[in-house]
């Protein structure tokens, strides 16, 4: 009798989970002609304004991506500025649809409720900034420092961590915002100032002389940054992985925004077919058109072409990428796609 | 006796020393040895900070130009304010649709200068106008509909977004003040509670507490897929948090009213809306007009706040901007530019609150 009264409560509660989750966010999406992209209050290279008031950065890529390999345009996207606190609320509130706004992959943000981390498009980490001067080539050399960082962030428990490992003394000068802690370091407050690798080349450029100083070669921490969706729904985390997985794929098959359309004309390698939606199969199994992959690449670009578009050495932000994690795995980096097949 | 004494004198003019230039000089800058001290340490203050910011700001600074690279690196570079105006005046609403909120600032200016110049008729109805239709013809012109094509909230923002908030903020604000404020000092027990509970609440938690349960908190409560939009969300929370502080502003001028005017409204036989309206009130407000701009300054500074929600006002674009790559590094350009047009706003607001203090000191 128990048990036939708990089946009927597990029936009755599984009808409700599973009419909660029958809305799916592709079909939504497509309903609507569009999705909203949660991105950051500007963070130069990643998301952040142009001169017209578009938003461009290599965050900002990964959602033109999706939204062409949806509608086969990047421009079909909605995008919302989110300060660090309230992105994963509007995640799971359903506000946005992926959250693409340099957040850490780590096990506790991937395990709590509602959010499941579809890739990693861009390997950051800690380190420290000295002036040339200083005489200090290596992060060894800190003890007894003072420490330029911002106030309640990774970036200071990091830090903490790394001197305590390392049996070194510091001294914590700490700020709210990165503007006022870049100005008390280049009045020269602290010995060393320390963040994310990409903020500190992004903040090396507003110092009063940007060549007076320079970023030591250790990484205290791991930092992957990727795009995040609401747990629960793997169709959605699908399109998003994918989207991520072919512009690295691309890239490793010598497949770029320029040269797309030429190439893809005359292939005869397999893989380069399926990424160019000659050879059908992959469209059907993400519900996407077989082009989707190609729209990806034609339009928005593979994964070389947008890290040297916003944040390569030939920008302003300057992250060079040989020697670094977010090379190519042929290249001595980390960056590598599972087969798109 | 005193007469007379007064009348033989001859009157003698004061001493050079102590009239003119030199006579105020010394009598309010050099009258003992430590305001001799604290006079040369504030003129060595200004000495020390004058000349350098007027070289970076003016001398030194770049005007013409279009690009980072044409700055002189001693002096500020303004072509950041200039190629970025767009964006920090309007956000990121499309250049196209501008002319919508151009038009109405129009509207408004042509409104405000005409209630400003004295003895013109029909100023009833301009304001009538101003306070009833111009908000629901501003939100038709900013947000679409009737044929305009529909911009969303999120794309508001600069200059225009804060007054916006600080515009909405200051004209509801005032009504449901003095409506709290009534309330609190009603006889009826009910309402005399609820205005007090609501006071207090919103008195008790920081106007940044506010946006943050409005923005983080409020959408968790809601089911999935419902939203309310961010913006309205914190217009609500900036309108109740100041009306909370002007309903005690109020009630301040309400209980320094003598009791004979309440009697002697009530003796004329007025209803108790009529003895507020037409006798308690006027006088009161009157009496608080300082301490009521002072709130709306207050307020108009406030919505700087909205950054921590993700709303970009004035403040929050300007420093949005900045996270441009090819314009990194001009914070402090910005900040400048930020505090000035700042300051013009809120002197302007307290010139005018003096003007009218003036024209309304009519009673005593």
């Amino acid at each position: 009798m128990i048990i036939r009264k708990l089946t009927i409560l597990s029936a009755i509660i599984s009808l409700f989970t599973v009419s909660a989750a029958t809305a799916g966010t592709l079909d939504t999406v497509k309903g609507q002609g569009f999705f909203n992209c949660g991105v950051s209050q500007g963070v130069p290279g990643f998301s952040n304004p142009d001169s017209d008031g578009n938003w461009s950065g290599i965050d900002v890529d990964v959602c033109r991506a999706v939204s062409a390999a949806i509608f086969g345009t990047p421009d079909n996207v909605k995008y919302v500025p989110l300060t660090a606190k309230e992105r994963f609320t509007a995640l799971q509130s359903g506000e946005i649809d992926v959250l693409s706004r340099n957040t850490t992959w780590t096990l506790s943000r991937d395990a709590q409720i509602g959010l499941e981390f579809a890739g990693v498009n861009f390997y950051d980490g800690q380190g420290f900034m000295v002036r040339s001067d200083s005489g200090i080539t290596s992060a060894m050399e800190l003890d007894g420092a003072s420490v330029c960082t911002n106030l309640g962030t990774t970036t200071e428990l990091n830090m903490a961590d790394f001197f305590r490992a390392n049996g070194m003394s510091y001294e914590p000068v700490v700020f709210e915002k990165a503007d006022e802690v870049v100005n008390a370091y280049d009045e020269g407050r602290c010995d060393t100032y320390t963040t994310d690798k990409s903020g500190l080349a992004a903040q090396r450029t507003k110092l009063a002389d940007p060549d007076a100083h320079v970023v030591l070669p250790e990484t205290i921490s791991k930092e992957p940054l990727g795009p995040v969706v609401r747990e629960g729904d793997g169709d959605w985390a699908d399109i998003v992985r994918w989207s991520l997985n072919a512009m690295i794929e691309a890239e490793e098959f010598g497949l770029d925004k320029g040269s797309a359309s030429s190439t893809c004309a005359t292939t005869g390698n397999p893989v380069v077919a399926r990424l160019c939606g000659k050879e059908g199969g992959n469209g059907a199994a993400l519900n996407l058109g077989d082009s989707w992959s190609y729209d990806i690449i034609s339009q928005v670009g593979n994964y070389g072409d947008i890290y040297e578009a916003n944040v390569g050495a030939n920008t302003p932000v300057g992250l060079a990428r040989a020697g670094s994690p977010n090379a190519s795995y042929k290249n001595g980096g980390v960056l590598y796609a599972p087969p798109a097949r | 006796m005193n007469t007379e004494i007064k009348d033989s004198i001859e009157v003698t003019k004061p001493p050079i020393a102590s009239i003119g230039i030199i006579g105020w000089l010394r009598k309010n800058l050099f009258s003992s040895w430590s305001n001799t001290i604290l006079t040369l340490l504030g003129i060595y203050i200004l000495y020390s900070i004058i000349p350098s910011f007027i070289s970076w700001a003016f001398i030194d600074a770049s005007f013409v130009g279009s690009t980072k690279q044409e700055c002189s690196k001693e002096g500020a570079c303004w072509i950041f304010i200039k190629e970025n105006l767009k964006l920090i005046f309007y956000g990121l609403y499309p250049s196209e649709e501008l002319w919508r909120i151009n038009s109405m600032y129009f509207v408004l200016l042509v409104c405000g200068i005409y209630i400003l110049i004295p003895n013109l008729k029909y100023k009833g109805w301009v304001g009538s106008f101003l306070l009833i239709l111009f908000p629901i013809l501003s939100v038709v012109m900013f947000s679409g509909g009737f044929g305009l094509e529909t911009v969303e909230t999120r794309l508001w923002g600069g200059l225009f977004l804060t007054l916006v908030i600080a515009g909405v903020g200051i004209v509801l604000s005032l009504p449901i003040g003095v409506m709290l404020a009534l309330g609190r000092r009603s006889k009826l027990p009910v309402v005399s509670l609820l205005s007090t509970i609501f006071i207090e609440i919103w008195r008790g938690v920081p106007l940044i507490t506010v946006l943050f349960m409005a923005s983080n908190m409020f959408p968790l409560f809601m089911p999935e897929g419902v939203n309310f939009d961010k913006l309205i969300r914190a217009l609500i929370g900036v309108m109740f948090f100041s009306a909370a502080y002007l309903a005690e502003v109020v009630r301040g001028g309400l209980q320094a009213m003598p009791k004979g005017q309440y009697e002697a409204a009530q003796a004329m036989g007025l209803s108790y809306w009529r003895m507020m309206a037409l006798v308690i009130l006027p006088q009161s407000l009157k009496m608080v007009i300082p301490a009521i701009i002072g709130s709306f300054i207050a307020i108009f500074k406030d919505t700087t706040l909205v950054l921590v929600i993700g709303l970009f006002d004035f403040l929050g674009i300007i420093q949005f901007v900045g996270t441009n790559p090819d314009w990194l590094g001009f914070s402090h350009e910005g900040y400048v530019f930020a505090a000035v047009i700042f300051w013009i706003f809120c002197f302007g607001m307290s010139r005018y609150s003096q003007n009218l203090e003036k024209k309304l000191d009519t009673g005593r």
